[in-house]
């Protein structure tokens, strides 16, 4: 009877803190995510309310699929530009901006600013800059390199895409960067100061080091975002010319929702979550490591 | 002592390199906003002619027919309604599962927590086609705001939970146990003591949530289909594909877009840019 009752409380308490979170969380998030792996061993179609249950023969048809691979490998391609580009930028700016120069508050809010507006709205900006802004001027200037646009050039299209990540994401990280290197212990860099070091050797062998969380940060940062990328990709080429710019997310999203192949759709969802799940685990594993070294 | 004086000069010219730099770099990031502001003046002809060129005549019809073919202030009602309380549910009841969480080491608890922090790691694409499927063919649900609010309640409340749960760990528990003694019950003792003490993180993971929820686009294009539902991004996205050619229209537009954000970033600056700096340390 006493149990019953202590029992009957400890679950009024769970409910009262813990329960809506709970019940949406696990009826939005996990429900869904274990549905879609059944989903994906079956040949649903969208429509039919009648399915089978057919395996794994989806997962074969996509590992067959060389449009998936290619998505795959593009996609690949495009994370580590953008996760090497945006880091370099952003400790750069993030440098910079904290050796005590003024303006530094504006300056570093003025960087931020692409971060507030959403991937779409930046696509279709940047859509305007490759399509026209740059046309324009590579043909008034004769520059080669501008006179056509990127958009339509198969081989110069990621770039437009990284070159727009880039842009984008290096703000913020910039700001990630930035609390690392104010929260960094004065004392080593005055220590090194005295002892000769110069500021390359500052950089290399104190800051660097020292800094290893803020790049765990970072880098789990971007490699989450490049990995999932959508709305800058649809906005800006709209995975052209000729699928040469078809990141994952929006070959799952075709597949799913404009070839009405809902069951491939989603076990290549599935193969997309085991591949960011890995990489950015072993990234943070491998991080923390060297953490620790330093 | 000569020494000194000879680098303090030799940095502050350094200094100013620096800042003359980070000026121009700072000038040509913003460059493609410029370049929306200038064309959204001119017309269609001048903008082929010169895209780079300055505005001639302010001629704003193409604001006016912006804001109207877009549905702008139906677009800007839905993205605030639901921004503002998506963000504020998220804030309330995860605080409350969170401080529940720290206080309550129980088996349940210590594995849904395992299960936020690791639920982190799925991308959105493989849980939408199943969201999709229960929430449309199932429960046929979908076109609807408040389901869209209720997803994201499910979709930011782990990073929430999460960062919440680390500054609760820090916070000292004799507080609570005297506000207990005092009679008051564990809700009372939460809204009384501990969600005040909250506040930096409660306005941390607002802003978080807003820029999200804002900006977000792949999620409630799948949820919301009847144009009079249409958030911002939406509005903006079909209103482009509508009028692809006609550039001046969809700089006016764009720039309608970004103005709110603006706003609200130069309101809350400060706290953006700090907010996000103290979510990097955690």
């Amino acid at each position: 009877m006493d149990t019953a009752k202590s029992f009957l409380k400890k679950l009024r308490t769970f409910l009262i803190f813990a329960g809506p979170t709970t019940f949406v969380f696990l009826s939005v998030v996990i429900f869904p995510f274990i549905f879609g792996i059944y989903l994906s061993l079956t040949n649903w179609d969208g429509i039919a309310s009648a399915y089978r249950f057919i395996g794994f023969s989806n997962y074969l048809t996509v590992f067959q699929d060389q449009f998936f691979w290619n998505s795959f490998l593009l996609t690949v391609r495009y994370v580590l530009y953008t996760v090497v580009f945006v880091n370099l930028v952003a400790f750069a700016l993030a440098y910079l901006l904290t050796s005590g120069i003024k303006g530094e508050k504006v300056l570093r809010a003025g960087f931020f600013v692409p971060n507030l507006i959403g991937g779409i709205i930046l696509g279709l900006i940047w859509h305007f800059v490759f399509s026209r802004a740059l046309v324009f001027l590579g043909k008034s200037l004769n520059l080669e390199l501008f006179s056509y646009s990127w958009l339509a050039n198969p081989q110069k299209a990621l770039w437009t895409l990284v070159i727009v990540s880039v842009w984008q994401y290096s703000g913020y990280m910039m700001l990630i960067h930035i609390a690392g290197l104010v929260n960094m212990p004065k004392e080593v860099i005055e220590a090194a100061l005295i002892d000769g070091a110069n500021d390359g050797q500052r950089i290399i062998r104190i800051i660097l080091p020292l800094m290893a969380p803020s790049f765990v940060v970072s880098m789990f940062l971007t490699l989450q975002r490049g990995f999932m990328v959508y709305d800058v990709n649809l906005a800006l080429t709209n995975g052209g010319p000729f699928r040469s710019t078809e990141l994952i997310s929006m070959h799952v999203y075709k597949k799913a929702f404009l070839a009405q192949e809902y069951g491939i759709g989603q076990s290549q969802a599935f193969i997309l979550f085991v591949m960011v799940a890995a990489i950015t685990l072993t990234q943070v594993y491998f991080s923390k490591k060297l953490e620790v070294e330093m | 002592m000569k020494y000194g004086k000879a680098k303090a000069r030799d940095k502050s010219i350094l200094g100013y390199f620096k800042y003359g730099f980070l000026c121009i770099l700072l000038l040509i990031y913003l460059c493609p906003f410029y370049l929306v502001i200038i064309n959204s003046f001119k017309n269609r002809t001048e903008i082929i002619s010169n895209p780079l060129g300055f505005i001639s005549k302010t001629n704003v019809s193409n604001f006016v027919n912006a804001f109207r073919q877009m549905n702008y202030l139906d677009a800007f009602i839905n993205s605030l309604i639901i921004t503002s309380i998506s963000v504020l549910i998220i804030a309330l009841f995860s605080s409350m599962t969170a401080y529940f969480f720290v206080r309550f080491k129980w088996k349940i608890n210590r594995f849904l927590f395992f299960m936020m922090v690791t639920s982190m790691l799925i991308p959105f694409q493989s849980i939408m086609i199943p969201l999709v499927r229960i929430y449309g063919a199932n429960l046929k649900l979908l076109d609807n705001k408040w389901i869209l609010i209720y997803m994201y309640m499910g979709f930011g409340s782990s990073l929430s939970v999460f960062v919440y749960h680390g500054f609760i760990k820090s916070i000292p528990m004799e507080l609570e146990e005297a506000a207990m003694i005092d009679g008051c019950t564990r809700v009372q003792t939460f809204f009384n003591i501990v969600f005040p003490l909250l506040r930096p993180t409660t306005l941390t993971l607002i802003i978080l949530n807003v820029l999200w929820i804002w900006n977000d686009f792949l999620l409630p294009s799948l949820v919301l289909i009847s144009k009079a539902n249409r958030t911002l991004p939406l509005s903006t996205f079909y209103f482009h594909g509508t009028y692809t050619a006609d550039y001046g229209l969809l700089m006016a537009g764009l720039l309608l877009t970004i103005i709110p954000v603006i706003v609200f970033f130069i309101l809350m600056q400060k706290h953006i840019i700090s907010g996000i700096m103290q979510g990097a340390i955690k």
